[in-house]
């Protein structure tokens, strides 16, 4: 079934454990659940006007401590051993750091090619060091059946060796703010040599994987203005509108020299845009919130080029 | 079987002091009133959390999203969760019946501090009054679900630290009721009431209150963590200044899970009293029951890692608490076990509640098992975190512990108010609500499997035709709350008198009148036998 779709050696591991506790969970629910019925219909108070006054057995209290507990460790181990294999990645994996950030992520391989969907090579061990940049994000591929928590300050890993050439979702599973539900890229799996071809072809060479992308739009970074660059890669345009349209946060068209009502501290105070204001705000969102809009914006770290490129850009607009 | 005995104490619903009215009821210490008190209060939190629940369903039907945006849907299952596990599920059954009718159970007049409770009830007020405020003072509404992850927790503008200072509040609450309950069961037994003779219901609050009394003041401290950190930074969860994010998630489950037990424990408790009853039986293996009690709140304090599989702790801490959740999950199972044999050669009387008791013993089962699912390593790192979770905790919080409440209330509702509802509706009632609950929360599984990661606003295409069967659930589970709360609200001033024992139980408080007077008992009784002895029927 495609929603079961299995796409790589994890998650077959992970199945095998799930279907062998749903079937032990489903025996179990049909047996309770049938005798209860039963005996609400054979002892009813018609047919059986008088009730055994028993008050238990220690047989069976024996009986049904030992058996579901065998069951329960027999769960635990098979559930450990397969998660064993998920969680040691082979000595040969190819690393990828995964940076998760609000709210995206993104991919360095270990040649220093960057990219903001994982391509994989199929039948490869890849290895996923999973970082974060600000708050706990989890990192899930619901067809490999990973998963990792990023949080900030340390490295966690999980690897997958994928079985099927396709495309696949990659979510953030852990509440991280207001696009949460966004924080969404793929993992492309192609042949190697398509992606031999990529990895190894310098800065021009095509991504792999156009077949399965072709309904995703693509901005080239290259050809956009300098400033609208750095708030499509840094995630920005995902609240802010740079057209006039409302969204998450205040769009940035026509905001240089525009009065907005700011609260600061619980204090309502008016300003007007200029440089020095753009800089704070963007900088320090949290201190400073333009009245009607949720505190949501997270700190993002710009170098001192890319303020400048989007202070200058926001001022043309 | 019985008239209503004649006594010469009042009713308690009666005003006897200097006080009329509702003055009477907010200075009142007698524990019937309280537990009444806890109950509308309760009942009200609870239907905002539905009517929150509803709307966020809708949500995902998407055509909704231009009356609320993704800031306010977060702030939507922030509330949704607060609400119904602060303000209803935690507090619910210990609170409304623990209060009203652990004291009669044991043959006492009241619990051992009084006004201590009637505080426990302003602490809870003063509680739920500040979570309110949090949502419309400050930077708005919290937006970081109910478990207040660090560092978002500590980043967000939203006003997390007056939400946070509620749930400090309301742990008082918790805690002073825990140690009411444990000096009154210590305390105030009737005569020969020996520990062994308790009804079971007693044996679950009992090891309910020593978990409120000794894992809540661990929440309450990291939540004041939460807030030194907010307004000092004082760096103990913040990475950026040395903390540890995992510190936080520790500490916090560390009262999280066993709340999980706080909320189940006395929920069987009633299951347990309700089903012998019906079956005018004595119970299937008592000490069995009242040790697995026991058992549950001792293992159940050591599991609370498992909310954590995929944060990055070590493989022996997972290997560890994987094996923990799996023996926690062996007392549930004897307890069903023993629920199922207690119905064995009985002689079965099927009333509203023992449908209510074995619709919980269904849906709990489900719930329990898809725990252990999620307890097997292999499992839990797919599952974790999507809308399987969502979907399994409902099927215990609401299958397991709202259908309990949800029982006990038609059980022990000729009691409290002296009136008998019609059966008729509730039957009526109990039809959309069991098919709507399965709509909607196996439909939240089946999306989990399929990948879907809870608390999102939007979702990917392939998952839309499970959230629309899920939200069509939502509507008949909302219909059956409905007519089932509207039947018992209809009974309590329209109902017809109920007699002082209409389903021929044999604990303490069906030998008194209904509604119980304001000492409970003319004389303190003395007890000669177990909760569970149907003598009349003996003599055959």
């Amino acid at each position: 079934m495609d929603w079961m779709n299995q796409a790589a050696i994890s998650a077959q591991k992970s199945d095998a454990v799930f279907f062998y506790v749903f079937g032990l969970s489903v025996a179990f629910l049909i047996f309770i659940t049938a005798l209860m019925i039963y005996f609400v219909v054979r002892y009813s108070k018609k047919r059986h006007p008088v009730a055994a006054q028993i008050e238990g057995h220690v047989g069976l209290e024996i009986v049904w401590t030992t058996i579901p507990l065998v069951l329960f460790l027999s769960i635990f181990y098979y559930g450990w051993t397969n998660y064993e294999y998920m969680r040691q990645a082979p000595r040969d994996a190819m690393a990828i750091k995964v940076t998760a950030r609000q709210w995206n992520w993104s991919f360095e391989y270990p040649n220093g090619k960057q990219s903001k969907v994982l391509f994989a090579p199929l039948g490869k061990p890849m290895k996923m060091e999973v970082r974060s940049s600000d708050v706990v994000h989890g990192f899930f591929v619901p067809s490999f059946r990973i998963k990792i928590d990023a949080v900030p300050s340390r490295t966690n890993t999980t690897w997958f060796q994928a079985t099927k050439v396709g495309s696949y979702d990659v979510e953030c599973t852990v509440i991280c703010g207001v696009d949460h539900s966004l924080m969404l890229s793929k993992i492309i799996v192609v042949p190697e040599d398509e992606f031999k071809a990529w990895y190894f072809g310098g800065e021009d060479a095509p991504e792999p994987g156009k077949a399965f992308r072709a309904a995703e739009a693509h901005p080239d970074l290259k050809d956009l203005p300098k400033g609208l660059a750095v708030l499509t890669s840094k995630g920005c345009l995902a609240c802010h509108s740079v057209d006039g349209k409302p969204k998450v946060g205040p769009t940035l068209k026509a905001l240089y020299g525009r009065e907005e009502q700011i609260l600061q501290a619980g204090a309502m105070k008016i300003v007007r845009v200029d440089d020095a204001y753009l800089r704070h705000a963007i900088t320090n969102p949290a201190d400073q919130v333009v009245r009607g809009y949720p505190p949501a914006m997270p700190q993002t770290p710009l170098t001192e080029q890319e303020l400048n490129e989007v202070v200058n850009y926001i001022k043309s607009l | 079987m019985s008239t209503h005995a004649s006594t010469a104490q009042p009713s308690y619903l009666v005003d006897t002091g200097e006080r009329k009215g509702l003055m009477a009821w907010l200075t009142t210490t007698d524990h019937k009133r309280i537990g009444l008190l806890y109950l509308y209060s309760m009942v009200t939190f609870f239907f905002v959390g539905v009517g929150i629940g509803f709307v966020m369903r809708l949500v995902q039907l998407t055509t909704f999203q231009k009356l609320i945006t993704a800031q306010t849907y977060n702030a939507l299952f922030t509330v949704h969760g607060v609400i119904m596990i602060f303000l209803f599920v935690v507090p619910g059954l210990p609170a409304i019946f623990g209060n009203f009718f652990l004291p009669i159970l044991i043959g006492a007049k009241d619990v051992s501090f009084p006004r201590l409770n009637l505080a426990s009830w302003y602490f809870f007020i003063v509680g739920a009054i500040l979570a309110v405020l949090s949502l419309f003072t400050g930077g708005g509404a919290p937006d970081t679900g109910w478990t207040f992850y660090a560092p978002f927790s500590l980043k967000t503008g939203t006003n997390v630290s007056l939400a946070v200072f509620a749930a400090f509040v309301l742990g008082f609450s918790s805690m002073l009721t825990g140690i009411n309950f444990i000096t009154t069961i210590h305390r105030l037994r009737a005569p020969g009431m020996k520990w062994f003779r308790m009804p079971l219901m007693c044996w679950a609050l009992y090891s309910t209150a020593w978990i409120q009394l000794l894992a809540t003041p661990i929440v309450a401290i990291t939540l004041v963590l939460v807030i030194l950190e907010r307004f000092f930074g004082i760096g103990i969860f913040d990475p950026a200044k040395g903390g540890d994010p995992l510190l936080y998630q520790h500490l916090f489950w560390i009262y999280s899970h066993p709340a999980v037990y706080i909320m189940i424990l006395p929920a069987m408790g009633a299951i347990t009293e309700i089903i012998p009853t019906f079956a005018k039986r004595p119970v299937f293996g008592y000490k069995a029951i009242a040790f697995s009690s026991m058992s549950i709140a001792a293992v159940g304090s050591l599991v609370w890692a498992h909310h954590m599989f995929t944060s990055g702790m070590s493989n022996v801490a997972q290997m560890v608490f994987s094996l923990l959740t799996m023996v926690v999950a062996v007392p549930s199972a004897i307890k069903v076990f023993n629920w199922v044999s207690t119905l064995y050669k009985g002689s079965i009387d099927f009333q509203p509640p023992l449908l209510f008791a074995l619709t919980f013993i269904f849906l709990f089962c489900i719930g329990g098992l898809t725990g252990v699912m999620q307890g097997a390593l292999a499992v839990n790192v797919h599952i974790h975190d999507t809308y399987f979770i969502v979907g399994h905790f409902h099927y215990v919080m609401f299958g397991g512990t709202g259908m309990a409440l949800f029982a006990a209330l038609l059980y022990w509702f000729p009691k409290m108010w002296g009136k008998m509802y019609s059966k008729k509706m509730i039957y009526a009632a109990w039809f959309p609500m069991f098919i709507g609950f399965n709509m909607l929360y196996f439909g939240m599984m089946i999306l989990g499997v399929m990948g879907m990661p809870r608390r999102y606003y939007v979702h990917l295409p392939q998952f839309h035709t499970m959230h629309v069967v899920a939200t069509v659930g939502s509507w008949f589970l909302v219909l059956g709350l409905l007519m089932f709360f509207g039947t018992l609200l209809y009974a309590i001033f329209k109902g017809k008198k109920a007699e002082d024992n209409p389903w021929g139980g044999v604990t303490l408080e069906w030998t008194i009148p209904s509604p119980p007077p304001l000492e409970n008992f003319e004389e303190i009784p003395t007890v000669t036998h177990g909760p569970y002895h149907f003598e009349q029927k003996e003599a055959k």
